[in-house]
């Protein structure tokens, strides 16, 4: 039946018919602002961060050490039992070189965003964070890596808290 | 549980920005699929909609806005959104809407306008990532492909140039596809040379934001035979979730696809995949997820899926013809209406009508899959003549 | 599961905003109704050949017997208030002096309608069944918007 037909429909428009306005359009700009509550366990994630310090919860009964935190666990499917420190090592499981901001600006700095699998949860927990103070053409998956902190007064509890995290 | 047929399908062109609003794209695509079929709104017992995130085209409550262009005027009419795997999980809802026996006769929408967001559509995409612990670090949504493709690459030696080969044959693909916005005769250098946007990813790894709809027909077996001596019949559906806590998951490898493709292959009753599957609309918003998604529907061995392209069995004339369309990276990618799309394209090659995009033989079962969400949502339909 | 918190300061919300604009196209049947307004000073109705139904504002489509509409047609801004409100306060909340009326006006000789407001009239002598016309701005001034419609008047 494909084959028939001869015209598809929709009608492409180029940016000229936005510009010249040969297209009617309406513009909209919603008020879309949040406060995102953080919740038990990441709230006190934050706390930990304002103090430098990395938490995560064990749950008894798979014995994960669950990193970033939560009240369950979504394996088990059984509260978490217990707070852990974990270390503020770790090594890179992946990472890449972003050049470009979310609306498709160029950074003049590539960004360098990596999971890191923190020494102290269990294998595979990793977090999405930033590297700093290394070539981007020196980052390598296995790479062991240190959180470089703020400084307490600059703290404010949050993920942030962590600048970058570095080659050890 | 009673057998369910494909027998209509329909698109638009998929373009970066179109005139038609969404719900005009939809009544496009849905009027020719019902055309196709021979059947008129009348003939229909339910509507299914498959549409993204409301934000993208800024439409709060999407499903009822695009309900009359998809057909649900007066109808029991539901809208799905799985992420990116809504256009193949949308035609899954019409199959359980009928082999359940609730329905003979369904019709499934998928639309999505995403250039009517501004700056660009990603904005209406970061709250994706964890609001507290991820976003205050300026994350966009290239980052995890760009780390999942570096994690695929590492732990299986692969290279971007054998990655490259994915965009080069799906584009090349994408020229015999009427409706592509993104047909094009490229190298593998053209895509190494291509702006770095975060590396590995480069822009012409990437599939296009784009404006488009997509529809078809479902009925029961009684209606099918009625309607066609063609039917195409759903042999097996399957759909799966992995957690949203991706960071903790090693992302070489898309479990949630092997799991969602081993409950279909058991309904199809298939044991040998690679044997038994003709032909594959893997989904391939990046030309790594190609590969990724290969493997992970079990069509060859982890790690393999480069050498199959590099050997030239994912071409149209190869031994398993892979995104024949052009798939996403050529033909567009309006995320609902994409997935839906690979579904169109599996029922136009089994029933031989694919025109130009033909793939040689007569392919008697095809399988599209598409994946969405934090890279953990699968979704899987396999159809048979 | 729940944690007692004695220190309000440990309550903490993340800021942030969903950073989206939207520009929406008319559509096709939009196109010719806002042509309409700005060009010609009146609405458009596109009607559905089988279902002889007159939509307004126009479709491309019959949502009924999907069927595609004949190509519009120019309709005067002219109709009844089928149903209004009176607004005292805006959408943040905010006293509205004078309030605005708010009405449904469905449009003579057509199945259709739109909601506007209505003006040079006051609260208490609108009624259901007030025979009203549109108050479009002057053309030069148009931008082919709802909006290029001021509002909706008593006839006469």
């Amino acid at each position: 039946m494909t084959v028939r037909i001869k015209e598809w429909p929709g009608t492409a428009l180029s940016s000229k018919d936005f510009e010249t306005g040969r297209v009617l359009t309406v513009h909209h700009k919603p008020k879309a602002e949040y406060r995102w509550d953080a919740g038990v366990a990441i709230g006190r994630y934050l706390r930990e961060l304002k103090e430098g310090r990395l938490i995560a919860r064990r749950c008894n009964a798979c014995g994960r050490i669950l990193l970033p935190p939560r009240m369950f666990c979504e394996e088990c499917f059984v509260p978490t039992s217990e707070w852990v420190f974990v270390k503020d090592t770790g090594t890179v499981n992946t990472f890449s070189i972003c050049h470009v901001r979310w609306d498709m600006v160029r950074l003049k700095d590539p960004q360098l965003p990596a999971v890191i699998n923190v020494d102290g949860a269990s294998p595979g927990m990793g977090i999405l964070h930033l590297l700093g103070e290394v070539r981007p053409e020196d980052v390598r998956v296995g790479m062991r890596v240190q959180a470089v902190w703020k400084s307490p007064e600059e703290r404010e509890g949050a993920i942030t808290d962590i600048k970058y995290w570095k080659p050890i | 549980m009673g057998k369910v047929a494909v027998v209509g399908a329909g698109m638009t062109k998929f373009v970066r920005r179109a005139q038609e609003t969404g719900r005009e794209l939809a009544w496009q695509a849905a009027r020719m699929a019902l055309d196709s079929a021979g059947m008129t709104l009348k003939d229909v017992d339910a509507v299914v909609i498959g549409s993204a995130p409301d934000a993208f085209d800024g439409v709060h409550m999407k499903g009822e806005y695009l309900a009359d262009g998809s057909g649900g005027w007066r109808k029991p009419t539901m809208r799905n959104f799985v992420g990116g795997a809504t256009g193949v999980f949308a035609p899954i809802q019409g199959w359980y809407h009928i082999a359940s026996g609730q329905f003979d006769t369904v019709l499934v929408v998928c639309e999505e306008k995403m250039s009517s967001c501004h700056p660009h559509p990603q904005g209406a995409f970061l709250t994706i990532f964890d609001h507290t612990t991820e976003r205050p670090l300026g994350p966009n949504l290239l980052w995890i492909f760009a780390i999942e493709m570096n994690r695929y690459m590492t732990v299986h030696g692969i290279t971007k140039e054998e990655i490259a080969l994915v965009a080069v044959k799906n584009k090349r693909n994408a020229m015999d596809h009427p409706c592509a916005q993104l047909g094009e005769e490229l190298t593998v250098e053209d895509v190494l040379n291509s702006e770095i946007m975060a590396w590995p990813v480069n822009r012409l790894d990437v599939s296009p934001a784009s404006d488009g709809a997509a529809a078809v027909v479902m009925c029961a077996e009684h209606v099918a035979k009625r309607v066609t001596d063609k039917p195409v019949w759903v042999e097996g559906v399957g759909w799966h979730l992995d957690t949203a806590y991706w960071t903790n998951r090693d992302l070489y490898y898309p479990r949630y696809v092997e799991y969602a493709a081993r409950m279909a292959y058991d309904m199809a009753g298939i044991k040998e995949p690679r044997k038994e599957i003709n032909i594959v609309e893997p989904y391939d918003p990046f030309d790594y997820k190609e590969l990724h998604h290969l493997e992970g529907l079990l069509l060859c061995e982890r790690g393999e899926a480069p050498r199959l392209t590099a050997d030239g069995v994912t071409q149209r004339d190869g031994d398993l013809p892979v995104c024949p369309s052009g798939g996403l990276l050529g033909v567009g990618n309006p995320i609902a209406a994409a997935g839906l799309m690979k579904v169109c394209e599996i029922f136009w090659q089994l029933r031989g009508e694919a025109g130009k995009r033909q793939v040689p033989g007569t392919p008697k079962r095809g399988l599209a899959q598409a994946w969405g969400d934090l890279m953990q949502v699968g979704a899987v339909i396999i159809l048979g003549r | 599961m729940r944690e007692k918190l004695t220190n309000p300061e440990d309550v903490r919300t993340w800021p942030g905003t969903i950073p989206v604009e939207y520009v929406y196209t008319a559509g096709v049947a939009g196109e010719a109704y806002l042509r309409a307004i700005k060009e010609r000073g009146c609405l458009a109705a596109s009607t559905c050949p089988d279902c002889n139904i007159d939509y307004l504002p126009p479709r491309l489509y019959c949502e009924r017997c999907f069927a595609k509409t004949d190509e519009p047609r120019d309709v005067a801004a002219r109709g009844v208030v089928e149903t209004f409100t009176v607004a005292h306060r805006d959408l943040d909340g905010r006293p509205l002096e004078p309030p605005v009326i708010y009405a449904f006006v469905r449009i003579a000789g057509t199945a259709g309608g739109l909601i506007h407001r209505l003006g040079d009239v006051e609260p208490g002598d609108v009624h259901i069944g007030l025979e009203v016309e549109a108050v479009f701005r002057p053309p030069a001034e148009r931008v082919g918007s709802i909006l290029d419609i001021e509002h909706f008047k008593p006839v006469g």
